[in-house]
């Protein structure tokens, strides 16, 4: 359980950042992902550029009606408050239910985003939002929209020479309504089925179920999953999914559910 | 082997260790500094065993390696022996039977801490969820909760008290 030998480099600027991925080596932010996969040795990086130190890598700001969170914010910092308003209460419960605190204290949003593990919290969650991932390459800084970020199991938008610096999302006006379920067996352990659903007034709602071993499904008009019986929504979007286990499909549907009651009893 | 210089203050005290960059934090304590308190189970972040305080708040030491912790501050739980909320948890832990093996205990206790630190309104749900990142395969959990809420209970009636 001890990791193959790498060389470790700790880049003072985004530039140098970007040459030492040019070089080879594999970006680390919290290694809360990096650090088990390079124990068990499933990666074997030459060597490693630990983004931490980057200027602006975490921290939020607020310009307008734009919420910028550095990929370097922790799960920790997101649950202790760092994001202001409705928006910032929502976060904040997703970030206490991911793994245990002494992880969630490293663990940093923009690292699980791009590490695109499909039972990952953030990666369930963020596309619900109409939000946009910054990505910062050799021409600069690039916009993806979050629900076209994430392109498979551990594969995202990002090419090889970019980085993640940014989450982008918009902040939500009051009467937002909200709703979030993650299936684990143990508070920490990845889900085994995630649905979100977020009804922003004058907007559709959108929702989004994942941790299906498949990439987020996005559903862009989820309104049917705020009326008093969500069952039958819930079991047409479940069942677009193609064939899942019939626990998983039972997971899925439940989770979407009850997202959706959350979502209709959030005042 | 690339070794190179590792800057660490280690319970309040500066310290420079040649490792390798691979070296993960907990091997450099317990092999570097013979710092045996803090302990190894999975070695992959799960079971909380070699939980410490880096820069401040609790971290798996098993999945920081050398290079990524050069600068930081370290705090384990031989840096705790004068700390008067870990004494006080050390006394609940022994009145509510909350170790046998002790094995998860250096763990236990310094999530138990920050618990304790960060949320002192803590109920026991909320306690049972903090706490689920440190696994003992020996108490079946009971006592560890009772002895962080004991703790918890104790300061609520100080500050009342004050
Ligand atoms: C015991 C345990 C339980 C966990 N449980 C959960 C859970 O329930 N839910 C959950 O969502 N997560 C869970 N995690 C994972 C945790 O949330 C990680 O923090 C997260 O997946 C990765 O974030 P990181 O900052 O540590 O990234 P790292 O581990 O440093 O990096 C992960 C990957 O992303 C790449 N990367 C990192 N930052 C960037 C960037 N800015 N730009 C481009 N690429 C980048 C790295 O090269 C690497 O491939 C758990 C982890 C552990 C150890
Ligand atoms: S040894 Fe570090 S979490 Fe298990
Ligand atoms: S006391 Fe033995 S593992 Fe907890």
């Amino acid at each position: 359980m001890k990791p193959a030998a790498f060389t470790y480099a700790r880049p003072a600027d985004w530039p140098e950042a970007l040459a030492l991925l040019g070089g080879g080596a594999r970006a680390q932010a919290g290694g809360q992902s990096l650090g088990p996969m390079m124990n068990l040795r499933l990666a074997q990086p030459g060597a490693v550029a630990d983004l931490r130190h980057l200027p602006g890598f975490a921290g939020v700001t607020v310009t307008g009606a734009t919420c910028r969170i550095g990929a370097g914010t922790t799960h920790a910092a997101i649950e202790d408050g760092a994001v202001p308003g409705l928006l910032g209460r929502i976060l904040a419960g997703v970030a206490r239910r991911i793994a245990y605190r002494a992880v969630r204290n490293r663990g940093t949003i923009g690292g699980s985003f791009s590490h695109a593990d499909p039972a990952a919290d953030w990666v369930a969650v963020l596309p619900v939002f109409m939000g946009e991932a910054i990505a910062f390459g050799p021409a600069g800084e690039r916009r993806i929209p979050l629900d076209g970020f994430l392109r498979g199991l551990f594969e995202t938008a990002l090419a090889p020479d970019e980085l993640l610096r940014a989450i982008e999302l918009p902040l939500l006006p009051a009467g937002t309504r909200w709703g979030h379920w993650k299936f684990c067996r143990k508070p920490g352990e990845f889900s085994k089925a995630t649905a979100c659903v977020l009804a922003v007034p004058g907007a559709p709602v959108r929702a989004v179920l994942a941790a299906l071993d498949t990439p987020p499904l996005v559903i862009a008009d989820a309104g049917a999953l705020l009326l008093a019986a969500p069952e039958a929504e819930a079991a047409r979007i479940v069942a677009g999914l193609g064939p899942l286990e019939p626990w998983r499909a039972a997971l899925a549907r439940t989770a979407l559910q009850r997202a959706g009651l959350a979502a209709r009893e959030d005042a | 082997m690339n070794r190179s210089a590792i800057s660490l203050t280690v319970n309040g005290a500066a310290t420079t260790l040649e490792a390798e960059p691979r070296t993960h934090l907990a091997d450099l304590l317990r092999g570097g500094m013979l710092l045996t308190g803090t302990h190894l189970g999975c070695e992959h972040g799960v079971c909380g065993a070699c939980t410490v305080e880096l820069d401040g708040a609790p971290a798996r030491s098993c999945i920081t390696h050398a290079g990524a912790c050069d600068g930081a501050s370290v705090r384990t739980i031989e840096g705790f022996a004068e700390d008067a909320v870990m004494a006080a948890l050390r006394a609940a832990f022994t009145a509510e039977h909350a170790l046998q093996c002790g094995y998860c205990t250096p763990g236990m206790l310094i999530t138990a801490r920050d618990v304790v630190l960060r949320l002192p309104e803590a109920d026991e749900a909320r306690v049972r969820e903090e706490m689920a990142g440190n696994l003992c395969r020996c108490t079946g959990y009971r006592g560890i909760v009772r002895a962080v809420l004991r703790v918890l209970e104790q300061r609520r009636s100080a500050a009342a008290v004050a």
